[in-house]
């Protein structure tokens, strides 16, 4: 099925492109989610993985980093093995936001967009993530931490320096 | 994980499954499940959209267009397939609803959007959630599949012959402007996710191209119940030309806060001080921000008014996505206007100018206000910007930065002008750092 002789990205993923360019009405739908799952498994939007996508969808390379550049979730640059992205928009702000977001510059000595030195974190401030109830929120990579105190964040990275944390997938 | 939280007065339709482990489809079918869109079937397309229609139900993506005469705008014949896209890219600050409808009762989404694929006779529909939302893509890719292996999904659905329906379901990257209607479409199709010209509308010229109807998640998720119940006794829940009930996001300043289901016209007032239980450590009420942060923010003795489209713009408001953030008198409207536009000029895709501009401009100024370098004049200067972006953009999104850019100022003027005075409260940890130079901001006085 695959047009690609020997893909960069492990079987299940270049399985799962493979359905992926098949599933919808013009194959360059596709284009968003794959680029989320090369993100995924390689940590970044790596130049291999835009030229593999632009050859999955029949695309030019240009094409793939048009659509790369405009999502703010989507990178080229490889971020910390844990993505820390607090929140500071207006809910999360009235409860806290900017106060964790500091506490965690502090923490774990990097600014935003930083990567600690032996790349376990990184750290974001990011715009509304949806959490607005239960703020102030983080997410790690793609999973919530809600209702935040200092010292909920700081169980919060333990946990995922100790490896009890969720990875990626 | 999100705390589930209730009140006395709630009235539960889209919440009544809510913690009752409905994402499971066996328990979904037990609490009456699948059965509208069967009745649908069965039905047909014009008793569906008459009794959308009837129901009075407006869509609760922040717009309150009837979905009833949405769903009726699809021409009846099509040389292109027809599609139905729900927008899950709930993107709102101050906006958590569908995160929790995906996450405790996804099937009621992928149940109504096969009813909406019936009343306009579309065979495909796409539930679009936003890229952060990866947790509740994965549960709503088990529902889809549960659904299909059921052959609920699939061809010849609840087999009936010739009656077909898929579902294609993905995530989005991180865009604000995704959330609009005609940049969804565009990122569906790969494209970076700028809106398109209108007319044509979507409903005549939509995704690749054919008819499509594109629903909020919580709009859909109503359309099951809406049939089951009947049209008139959801309208009945509301209020006058707006039915049923909503899910309320009460977020900030109160001691309780949540998504509510309360009926549409329920006071603001009892949602804030008896549904949320008051303002937070019992301090004194602020402002609030009714619908989302696009929506002029009302002052506190402004609060006594019915939350449904209508009653909220009749207060010089929006009821917008539902949202309520709520301020209590700590809070500095300065800082608070700077974090408002912060936000969309960060998520102003710069398609058009007046939007890219516009909110670059008032950022700037107001960052160089919060900073202490503000004159008497920027006030004006920023309603006069915010004036000039009102309606001279393709989407929405100019306009969700000016209006309660206007707000503020038109609410608030006193306090920016003793902040030039020095009565200042400024956040101790707000560092937005200007865009581009100082001085081209004007800050060279």
């Amino acid at each position: 099925m695959s047009t690609i002789a020997s893909s960069i990205f492990t079987p299940d993923t270049a399985a799962r492109f493979d359905k992926l360019a098949t599933i919808y009405p013009l194959k360059r739908s596709a284009l968003i989610p794959m680029l989320l799952y090369a993100q995924d498994e390689i940590g970044f939007v790596s130049d291999a993985a835009v030229a593999e996508i632009s050859q999955r969808l029949d695309l030019l390379e240009l094409d793939v980093r048009n659509v790369l550049s405009y999502y703010s979730m989507l990178r080229t640059v490889p971020a910390g093995k844990y993505n820390v992205q607090v929140c500071t928009n207006i809910s999360c702000m009235l409860r806290g936001g900017y106060e964790l977001l500091d506490h965690c510059k502090n923490k774990l000595g990097i600014g935003h967009k930083g990567v600690t030195p032996d790349g376990l974190f990184s750290l974001e401030e990011v715009e509304c993530i949806g959490a607005c109830c239960w703020a102030p929120a983080v997410q790690v990579n793609y999973d919530f931490h809600d209702d935040l105190t200092p010292a909920k964040m700081d169980a919060v990275l333990a946990d995922y320096a100790a490896g009890r944390g969720k990875d990626v997938k | 994980m999100p705390q589930l939280v209730s009140h006395p007065d709630e009235v539960k339709v889209v919440s009544r499954r809510f913690g009752q482990g409905a994402a499971e489809i066996d328990k979904y079918i037990e609490l009456d499940g699948y059965k509208a869109v069967q009745m649908g079937i069965e039905q047909g397309p014009e008793w569906i959209v008459n009794t959308m229609k009837a129901s009075g139900l407006r869509g609760r993506g922040g717009a309150g267009f009837p979905t009833g005469m949405k769903w009726s705008f699809v021409p009846k014949t099509s040389d292109k397939p027809k599609y139905v896209l729900v927008n899950g890219d709930e993107s709102e600050p101050g906006t958590c609803k569908d995160h929790v409808i995906f996450l405790h009762d996804p099937h009621a989404v992928i149940e109504g959007t096969m009813i909406a694929g019936l009343a306009i006779g579309a065979k495909m529909g796409f539930i679009y959630l936003r890229g952060e939302y990866r947790y509740l893509l994965k549960i709503v890719e088990k529902a889809v599949a549960d659904a299909y292996a059921k052959g609920f999904l699939g061809k010849n659905i609840f087999g009936k012959q010739g009656v077909d329906f898929d579902i294609i379901t993905q995530t989005g990257a991180g865009a604000y402007e995704v959330g609009e209607e005609s940049a969804l479409m565009e990122s569906l199709e790969g494209k970076r996710g700028v809106p398109r010209i209108k007319p044509p509308f979507p409903a005549v010229v939509g995704l690749y191209g054919g008819p499509t109807v594109i629903n909020n998640a919580e709009t859909i998720a109503n359309a099951p119940h809406i049939l089951l119940m009947g049209g008139e006794a959801y309208a009945k829940l509301g209020s006058e030309r707006n039915g049923g009930t909503r899910l309320f996001g009460i977020s900030g300043h109160v001691e309780r806060p949540g998504v509510y289901e309360l009926p549409m016209g329920y006071s603001l007032r009892k949602a804030i001080y008896e549904v949320a239980g008051g303002i937070k450590d019992g301090k004194k009420l602020k402002a609030v921000v009714p619908g989302g942060s696009s929506c002029p923010v009302l002052k506190a003795d402004e609060i006594d008014c019915g939350l449904d489209f209508d009653q909220m713009a009749k207060a010089g408001t929006m009821l917008g996505s539902g949202g309520i953030v709520v301020l209590d008198e700590s809070v500095s409207m300065v800082e608070f206007a700077l974090r408002t536009i912060a936000f969309y000029q960060h998520e102003s895709c710069g398609w058009c100018i007046p939007c890219r501009e516009g909110t670059d401009w008032l950022k700037k100024t107001l960052t160089r206000f919060h900073a202490g370098g503000g004159n008497k004049k920027d006030i004006d200067n920023i309603q006069y910007l915010a004036e000039n972006m009102m309606g001279r953009t393709f989407c929405p999104l100019g306009d969700a930065a000016a209006m309660p850019t206007l707000g503020f100022i038109k609410k608030f003027r006193s306090e920016f002008e003793e902040y030039l005075e020095g009565v200042r409260v400024e956040h101790p940890l707000i560092h937005i750092k200007p865009v581009g130079e100082l001085a081209m901001a004007g800050a060279g006085h």
